[in-house]
């Protein structure tokens, strides 16, 4: 069921690989930093606080991410440099450990603490691995004391949860030497897809299926040289590298978006672990065909539609080759901030050549072509959706894909109804 | 370092972009690294502006660090210079380009660009929002304001006003504006220039054109209003019109100013707020105990509608904005409250919960609290949210601000003889505490009678940062009195009940009982 059986006329996948131009750009980027993360994962973990240490702006973009305030008295929070602090009146490390003490007093149920560094902590060079070594002796074994950057320098958007989860990476436990074969996947999904999948896994068969990160993030599954693992997000590269570091060994498979991509997901752990193939389709059937029919719903929207994403989350690939291959639309510009290659390999055969792939931003230069090529449907950021829209371009937030249940059979129809919605919108619109 | 989980103010820098985004031909090339490009939604989804705001930022990332930022920044101020073609550019650096310390304001010297520009000093570490926003404004003035301009003498023409403040992504700046030109037309001043809304940098040349300035926004517009009134010795209206009284001063004020005849600005029939008030269906407003925080100004001029146009009473007064604390904590005196200055929302939920109010006044902040408290609560201003950009005209200034205040502050309220019902017939099944103080279902209280506790309490106890109640003080109350307490609404149960513990200690009382209770409400009644 895989690349090279689907694109006709693609007889040779390597070559039309390595021939692929990418059209790389720089520039102003109109992308969210990686602290936004903490927005999705502060949920996912429910006994985890991310502590930013960072200045008003990461506090503002956070309340402003996370679309101002919406929990009484969220598992987030920000240490914010004050002039003080940067003068070096008062040593930072100290003031650190203040800002923490006051906090885990205020939070008994805290049992994970991430120090979230951002572009300030970084350029000032405050250590955090330090601090979060000093404080974790402090604090053990109560409170687990880890740290990350999530800072606009070194990462964007999604790469925020790769730098989380691959500081979790070294604190899970050494599966047994003797231990058989274990699946792992690895990608923060909402709780309810997570269970959907552990259920197929289970009808599948497997045994011990481990997810990173765990919901509870003291509970962290087992890694080691029988790990297989299975990327959910198609941004976790440093995380992927952690793993094989530990001995893991990825799975190589396309993303779960969509009838075709979830079967091929399944698929490649299924194979993986010699599952027969007559019971494989078995337990897929079901939800494959429920989820075709659910995308049917959209297709009258989306088929032959031709759309561009700009840069934002790292997903730009994969759901271009679920509405290119499943819905029939036509990919005009598929933007993403970063392309990895080896992961995406796949979902690249599978993307039209008449799209144009481009990785980075020069945000200005990407908007003359969307002006120039006119797409029914632009996939963009909050900050440049509005704008496009007065200009008479139909457009998509490409953060609700980030915020939604997408991944899997069950929610293949909701993810073509997201981007089948501005469209109807547009045509039902009388004013 | 300060712990921070929400905040009143942005950055500096993010006012600086309220200014250029408000006018036209102004362009801000922000030196800044990815990510800091999340300010252009607050413009585009809060206001719902088509435009994306009028801002290239630099994009650094960690790679560029080590070699030539400075390069990156003078390219991208050449492009946009290309791009936009500005009349006028604001340079400067957002909290990690300030140190990284590639001085904008030096590198763009040393640059031929086709436009002024003007540098910008905002210390990110010291400074917010506001103090941003004013610091941009007064520059943007000093640098293109032309100081040769010559006032034609007074006689044989109207008086000429600049309208100094309203910004992108203020509180209702858009509405107020309509009705200070309103007042203008009627007294028949003209008005020289609206900055920095709609302004360019051509028009912000001849500024010194006008003969005074109106300052409807101090915290924006301050600033530069002093140094205007140095320069070209034009006076400043100070008197912000929010409320009725206040908007009869500002008529009067700019009338005498600019030597009209105020009769037919103040004798405008569309101010129907004093009428409103004195309806005597408002009676129960009557000392209604309220809580206002929010930006200085904002908060002041609540505080004095609050007290002497609704007759409430005012029962806590604080500012997040420390430049202008001050004027509040002379506010303060007069109502006979500890003015909360602070920027620390804790802090004020803490203030809110001892206080007990009947309604809070305050800012989004404010309206989650108070939603958490169970409390009615109107919106006075910034930190603005989406639904403070109304479809619908709803200004805050002049005699129709003040009719929109009316409704806004009394439509939360449970309404009079419904008040009345509610105390009357408590054990109605259809009285639940869950109903809440207020008309709108945000308001109500989350279901916390589950846990037996009542509402007030639970919300407290949700919240640890309240001083937490000595646990024996539940012991004092009989089951009976603990019962007749429950009869009384729960908006006003908790002030009943903090009464009668007062009460008992102050009397040295062991036990409150029924008698206990009535002694007490006989003792505070107003």
């Amino acid at each position: 069921m895989n690349a090279p059986t689907v694109l006709p006329g693609c007889s040779d996948p390597a070559s039309e690989k390595a021939a692929r131009p990418v059209l790389r750009e720089r520039g102003q980027r109109e992308v969210f930093c990686g602290l936004t993360g903490i927005v999705w994962l502060h949920r996912k973990m429910q006994d985890a606080f991310f502590l930013v240490v960072g200045s008003r702006t990461c506090a503002h973009l956070l309340q402003s991410a996370a679309g101002v305030m919406i929990f009484a008295e969220p598992r987030f929070a920000t240490a914010i440099m004050e002039e003080r602090d940067l003068a070096g009146m008062v040593d930072a490390q100290d003031e650190l450990d203040r800002v923490v003490t006051r906090l885990l007093d205020r939070r008994p149920d805290i049992k994970t603490l991430f120090l979230v560094g951002s572009c300030p902590s970084e350029v000032i060079k405050l250590d955090l691995a330090k601090a979060a070594e000093r404080l974790g002796k402090q604090h053990m074994p109560n409170v687990r004391i880890l740290n990350y950057s999530g800072s606009g320098i070194e990462t964007t958007f999604t790469q925020g949860e790769d730098a989380c989860l691959t500081a979790l990476v070294p604190e899970m436990p050494a599966s047994a030497p003797d231990a058989a074969k274990q699946l792992l996947i690895v990608g923060a999904l909402p709780d309810i897809v997570e269970d959907q999948f552990l259920r197929l896994f289970d009808q599948l068969g497997f045994d011990k299926v481990g997810v990173l990160p765990a919901r509870n993030a003291r509970d962290l599954p087992p890694v080691g040289p029988n790990t297989r693992y299975l990327l959910a997000q198609p941004f976790l590269a440093e995380t992927a590298l952690a793993l094989e570091r530990r001995g893991a060994q990825r799975i190589d498979a396309l993303f779960p978006f969509g009838a075709e991509g979830t079967t091929g997901w399944l698929h490649a752990a299924a194979m993986e672990f010699g599952i027969d193939e007559m019971h494989f389709n078995r337990v897929v059937a079901p939800g494959r065909e429920r989820a075709k029919r659910a995308i049917e719903h959209s297709r009258d929207k989306l088929e032959g539609k031709r759309i561009s994403f700009l840069p934002d989350s790292q997903l730009e690939v994969p759901l271009a080759r679920f509405l290119a291959t499943e819905l029939g639309m036509e990919p005009v510009e598929v933007g993403t901030p970063y392309l990895h290659r080896a992961h995406l390999a796949q979902e690249l055969d599978l993307i039209p050549p008449s799209a144009r792939i481009s990785e980075g931003q020069h945000v200005d230069r990407q908007l003359d072509r969307v002006r120039e090529d006119k797409p029914d449907l632009t996939v963009c950021g909050l900050g440049l959706a509005n704008p496009l829209e007065s200009e008479g371009f139909t457009t998509k937030w490409a953060i609700e894909l980030v915020f939604s249940p997408i991944h899997g059979f069950d929610q293949a129809g909701d993810l073509a109804e997201l981007f089948a919605r501005p469209l109807r919108r547009r045509d039902v619109l009388e004013v | 370092m300060q712990l921070s989980v929400w905040t009143y103010e942005g950055p500096p820098h993010v006012g600086a972009m309220r200014i250029a985004t408000a006018m036209e031909g102004l362009h801000y090339v922000l030196h800044a690294p990815q990510g800091d490009t999340y300010a252009d939604l607050l413009f585009t989804m809060i206001e719902r502006r088509g435009k994306r705001p009028p801002v290239t930022y630099t994009t650094f990332e960690a790679r560029d660090l080590g070699k030539d930022t400075a390069q990156l920044f003078q390219d991208a101020a050449m492009e946009a210079a290309e791009r936009f073609k500005p009349q006028a550019m604001i340079v400067g650096a957002s909290c990690t380009a300030e140190l990284i310390q590639d001085d904008p304001g030096g590198l763009i010297e040393a640059m031929d660009l086709p436009c002024p520009a003007i540098p910008l000093e905002l210390p990110s570490y010291q400074r917010k929002e506001n103090w941003g926003a004013a610091e941009t404004f007064y520059q943007v003035v000093r640098h293109l304001a032309d100081a040769n301009i010559t006032r034609e003498p007074r006689e044989g023409r109207p008086a000429r006003a600049n309208i100094l403040g309203p910004t992108a992504l203020g509180f209702r700046h858009r509405d107020d504006l309509v009705e200070i030109r309103k007042i203008l037309d009627t007294l028949g001043v003209e008005i020289n220039l609206v900055a920095p809304l709609d302004a360019t940098p051509s028009d912000i040349a001849r500024i010194g054109a006008a003969d005074f300035n109106i300052i409807l926004y101090p915290e924006i517009a301050d600033e530069a209003a002093r140094w205007l009134e140095r320069t070209f010795k034009q006076p400043a209206i100070r008197t912000v019109p929010i409320g009725v009284g206040a908007t009869r001063a500002f008529i009067s004020e700019v009338a005498e100013v600019a030597g009209a005849d105020p009769t037919p600005a103040l004798g405008d029939n569309q101010s129907r707020m004093p009428w409103w008030s004195r309806s005597v269906d408002s009676t129960y407003l009557t000392g209604k105990r309220v809580f206002i925080f929010g930006d200085a100004t904002h908060a002041v001029a609540a505080a004095r509608i609050a007290r002497d146009e609704l007759g409430f009473e005012v029962c806590g007064l604080g500012c997040y904005n420390r430049e202008f604390a001050r004027d509040v904590r002379e506010a303060a005196k007069l109502y006979g409250v500890e003015p909360l200055i602070t920027d620390d929302h804790l802090a004020v939920e803490e203030a809110i919960i001892e206080a007990a109010p009947e309604m809070v006044l305050g800012t989004q902040m404010e309206r989650h609290i108070a939603k958490r408290l169970g409390m009615p609560c109107a919106v006075i201003s910034s930190p603005v949210h989406v639904q403070d950009f109304p479809a619908r005209h709803s200004p805050q200034m002049g005699f129709e601000g003040a009719n929109v205040i009316f409704d806004s502050w009394v439509h939360p309220l449970v309404m009079g003889l419904e008040e009345h019902l509610l105390t009357m017939f408590r054990e109605d099944f259809e009285f639940s505490d869950e109903a809440g103080a207020s008309h709108h279902a945000a308001h109500s209280p989350k279901t916390a009678a589950a846990t037996g506790q009542a509402p007030e309490n639970a919300a407290v106890a949700a919240h640890a940062s309240a001083p937490a109640q000595p646990a024996n003080d539940a012991n004092l109350w009989t089951t009976e009195a603990e019962r007749e307490l429950k009869k009384i609404p729960f908006f006003v149960r908790g002030k009943a009940r903090r009464n009668t513990e007062a009460f008992a200690q102050d009397h040295g009382l062991a036990e409150i009982g029924l008698d206990t209770l009535y002694d007490a409400k006989a003792h505070y009644v107003r």
